[in-house]
């Protein structure tokens, strides 16, 4: 069923095309971060800012990504922003509301004790609540990069220079062609997964202080 | 302020568009009118929710009840929300095609792509909204005698249903947006508007079917968000929404 | 007014080096616009002077903590003046003022994402002292509060039991040596066993350290055992009484108060005074297996019923009743009734009172340490103590802290200007 000789033969697109992947994802996780962290600050110091937000970050994540890709075309042509912006946008809403609720979660009497010992409002955000907030934001951050790599795959629809891994499903289905379509799925499920394992190490890393809960000594 | 007009301009070239493809007859009969292909939309969401919600459901009542399985599920789903849901359609394409070389290409992949992208946000919800439920009342009602199914039926499930309700709306929602991938491989739903618009760079017809299926993912959202407001106790109302969704996604992301 | 906070006190090595601030406040008031904020604060004036617990107290809402916090200014108050050292504490720059001030809480509040010694060390980081200062202040406060540093200085708050994490909690707030520490019902969340423990150690510290402490408790034992000043305060905030332990105890100022401290307060009264320098009966004794020699006649002519057997060291040995004393002869140690509490000169009166209702003879014999027959405190000497209240004015926290203050402790503040 798996023509093995075609997929030695395409070995170097492959490659490229998981590069792409990676990098159409890196940018849109990075660009969304930034754009994520700036507005949950913003909406954790003044909490008005925050249900509008919210609410505006739900509606675009509503929004089917073929259609928001189909509509870019119209506005910003063929070119990578048409595959960027609807990346970006749906990572808004899992990162917001994670690094929001990362901050939120942070307990009462710890703010109050930073408070009551003398940080500025500032310094207790980067040295209190920030690290507290790691284990949330990093689930962001992972939840964000899975669903991300699976929508790169469709910005193969827009056109052949993007995909990512997608590029082999979409043109292995016209040409009816299952290795292809092969070629293109288990590699894209395998990096899925691996950056969510990667995830997953990464905040065992950063937050040895949650690991070691209930080792509590008499 | 000419670059204002020009955009104006462009988002009354687009409007325009949009009315006209609305307008035309033409779009509202036949196989590819709008009627059919919103039917097609929703019983393709309709049949993934009800296979999906038959598998997750239960079994995550189950999980959160017996608190068994609860960390094999929990990697499960996030493997399962980890799949590429084109990749998923890809995979299963070319097995499926082998049983039935019609459908088998066109409807079968999507429809369990569907299944599998609903099932994470419904098992995790129904297994975490039950084991949520305050141990002291679980172990009240065990004290007054109640059995097991019991407590499920009358104390866990009736605490948990705003949770799990969010779950099938999360999923409903997932499905009715995703299935449009389906049109890329021929199947149904109102996905042909988008491939055919992009495919003929007919900006109207991909508009249309863009504001058919937000207007239907919005229908999806609203109505779980009515029927869990109408099945759920007034005094847990308060508790209701978005405080638990979001706690919920809190709950997979860590898990 | 504040020691500089930038120059550790001897060079942050000196746990023992005492720096004491006075606390006023002047007609202080807080009131809100919203019901369900914190509680309100009326008019509030009263003076801790330097070196002394004044232990706020009353019940949930009546203001406690509010007033607490108006210090550090976590909460602002709407009127009147709190002064440190005679200065206005709206004056301040407010982290400045926070970091001078140390701060212990019911949850505690340590940092889960930082060690116990980063934790102890936050203030004099914020501070900006060199990391051999922090480390050196960080063995020797948990020294201090009675963790073992090398065991637990890398370790993370949640590998701690509720009371070692209140011990760091008061480490932390030590840490920049402050003049003047905030306590928000500090030993609530513990057992009553951890309490009782951590509340003695607490006690012992002070002792070595003599700061300026503002406790907030509900728990009206614990102020009378931690205060050297009591404020009791009643709903709205309003101060019912503020005076030692003692004469609230003795003369509470309102019926408010009365009802508060409760119907047993004469008995919470003995437990604020030892036996100490009470007057004491002198028994009279015979020893065992001696010639009696005198001892009937001495005894019939002493108004206390009872002869007291004593060995040759001193030490008693059991009660003889008057009628049973021979005439002559050997004294018999078996004829003895070997009851009676020993008391020691530190027992508290109410603990002296408690174990004399069981015994059968109602007197307490009280002995030195080693044991020798000091005289007798009989049941009328302890009503007339409690009437008067005679052996120590000051709380419990006072006179223990009296007993253990060590030599090291009576220097001269040592970094106070």
């Amino acid at each position: 069923m798996i023509d093995w000789s075609w997929v030695a033969d395409h070995l170097g697109v492959l490659a490229f095309r998981v590069l792409q992947h990676l990098e159409l994802t890196a940018i849109a996780v990075g660009a969304g971060f930034v754009i994520s962290f700036g507005l949950a600050i913003w909406s954790v110091r003044r909490r008005a800012v925050y249900p509008p937000i919210a609410a505006l970050a739900g509606i675009l994540y509503t929004i089917p990504s073929l259609a928001m890709f189909a509509a870019l075309i119209s506005v910003t042509g063929f070119s990578v922003l048409t595959a960027e912006i609807p990346l970006i946008l749906y990572t808004l809403v899992i990162l917001i509301r994670n690094i929001v609720a990362g901050f939120d979660g942070v307990p009462a009497e710890v703010v109050e004790a930073a408070r009551g010992m003398g940080y500025t409002s500032w310094g207790r955000l980067w040295r209190v609540e920030l690290p507290l907030a790691v284990p949330l934001i990093i689930a962001g951050l992972r939840l964000a990069s899975v669903s991300t790599i699976g929508l790169v795959t469709i910005t193969g629809v827009i056109s052949d220079s993007f995909g990512g891994l997608g590029y082999f499903i979409l043109t292995g289905y016209h040409l009816q062609f299952a290795t292809e379509i092969y070629v293109g799925a288990v590699p894209s499920i395998l990096l899925a997964v691996a950056v969510d394992v990667a995830f997953v190490r990464l905040q065992a890393r950063l937050t040895p202080w949650a690991a070691t809960r209930g080792v509590a000594a008499g | 302020m000419g670059r204002d007009a020009r955009r104006g301009g462009r988002l009354m070239v687009l409007l325009d568009a949009l009315a006209a493809w609305f307008a035309d007859p033409a779009h509202w009969a036949g196989p590819n009118g709008i009627p059919t292909r919103l039917l097609e939309h929703v019983a393709l969401s309709g049949i993934s929710m009800l296979i999906a919600g038959a598998i997750a459901l239960p079994l995550g009542l189950w999980i959160g009840h017996t608190g068994r399985g609860a960390t094999v599920a929990i990697n499960a789903a996030n493997l399962g929300r980890a799949i590429p849901s084109l990749a998923l359609i890809g995979l299963a394409a070319p097995i499926t095609a082998a049983f039935d070389p019609q459908l088998g290409f066109r409807v079968y992949p999507t429809l369990i792509a569907m299944i599998v992208l609903a099932l994470p946000p419904i098992l995790v919800n129904a297994s975490a909204g039950v084991s949520e439920v305050d141990r002291d009342l679980v172990e009240a009602a065990r004290g007054m005698g109640m059995r097991e199914r019991q407590v499920l039926a009358r104390v866990e499930i009736p605490i948990a249903l705003p949770v799990i309700l969010a779950g099938l709306r999360s999923a409903g929602v997932q499905i009715v947006a995703t299935l449009t991938l389906g049109a890329i491989f021929g199947g149904g739903g109102l996905g042909n508007y988008l491939v055919l618009g992009i495919a003929q760079n007919d900006v109207g017809q991909v508009f249309g079917g863009v504001v058919l299926v937000a207007a239907l993912a919005l229908l999806v959202e609203g109505g779980f968000a009515l029927l869990g407001r109408a099945l759920t106790p007034v005094p847990l109302r308060a508790a209701e929404g978005g405080e638990h969704r979001g706690r919920a996604l809190e709950g997979r992301a860590a898990g | 007014m504040f020691a500089d906070p930038k120059v550790p006190s001897s060079a942050g090595r000196d746990a023992t080096g005492m720096c004491a601030a006075t606390v006023e406040f002047r007609h202080v008031s807080k009131s809100y616009d919203r019901r369900d904020g914190p509680a309100a604060v009326d008019d509030l004036t009263f003076t801790v002077p330097a070196g002394s617990v004044c232990v706020l107290v009353g019940p949930s809402g009546c203001g406690k903590t509010t007033s607490l916090k108006m210090v550090n200014r976590l909460i602002e108050p709407t009127g009147g003046q709190i002064l440190v050292d005679g200065t206005d504490v709206a004056g301040e720059e407010v982290t400045a003022l926070r970091r001078r001030i140390g701060y212990v809480i019911q949850q505690v509040g340590l940092f889960p994402h930082r060690t116990v010694g980063e934790n102890v060390t936050t203030v004099p980081r914020l501070l900006g002292w060199s990391r051999e200062q922090q480390r050196e202040r960080a063995e020797e406060l948990l020294g201090l509060v009675g963790l073992d540093p090398a065991r637990y200085r890398d370790r993370y708050p949640a590998q701690l039991s509720g009371g070692e994490r209140q011990r760091v909690g008061v480490a932390r707030a030590l840490a920049a040596d402050p003049p003047l520490m905030l306590m928000d019902e500090p030993f609530a969340a513990v057992d009553p066993i951890v309490r009782e423990r951590l509340q003695n150690e607490f006690l012992r510290i002070q002792a070595e350290l003599a700061k300026t402490i503002l406790f907030v408790t509900h728990d009206i034992d614990e102020a009378i055992k931690m205060g050297d000043l009591v404020a009791v305060m009643q709903a709205g905030g309003h101060l019912a009484q503020f005076a030692p332990p003692d004469e609230i105890l003795a003369r509470p100022a309102s019926d408010f108060v009365a009802r508060f401290v409760g119907a047993d307060r004469g008995l919470k009264r003995l437990s604020l005074s030892r036996i100490g320098a009470l007057p004491l009966h002198q028994a009279v004794t015979a020893v065992a297996g001696e010639p009696v020699g005198d001892a009937r006649q001495r005894s019939l002519a002493d108004p206390f019923p009872f002869l007291l057997l004593i060995d040759r060291a001193g030490r008693p040995l059991g009660w003889l009743p008057d009628r049973d004393v021979p005439a002559d002869g050997i004294v018999d140690e078996r004829l003895a009734i070997p009851a009676s509490p020993l008391l020691e000169r530190e027992t508290t009166l109410k603990d002296a009172l408690s174990m004399m209702i069981a015994a059968d003879v109602q007197a307490g014999i009280v002995v030195d340490p080693a044991g020798r027959v000091l005289g007798l405190l009989t049941m009328e000497a302890l009503g007339a103590a409690g009437r008067a209240g005679a052996a120590g004015r000051a709380g419990a926290g006072a006179a223990l802290r009296r007993a253990e203050r060590r030599p090291a402790a009576a220097r001269p503040p040592a970094a106070a200007p």
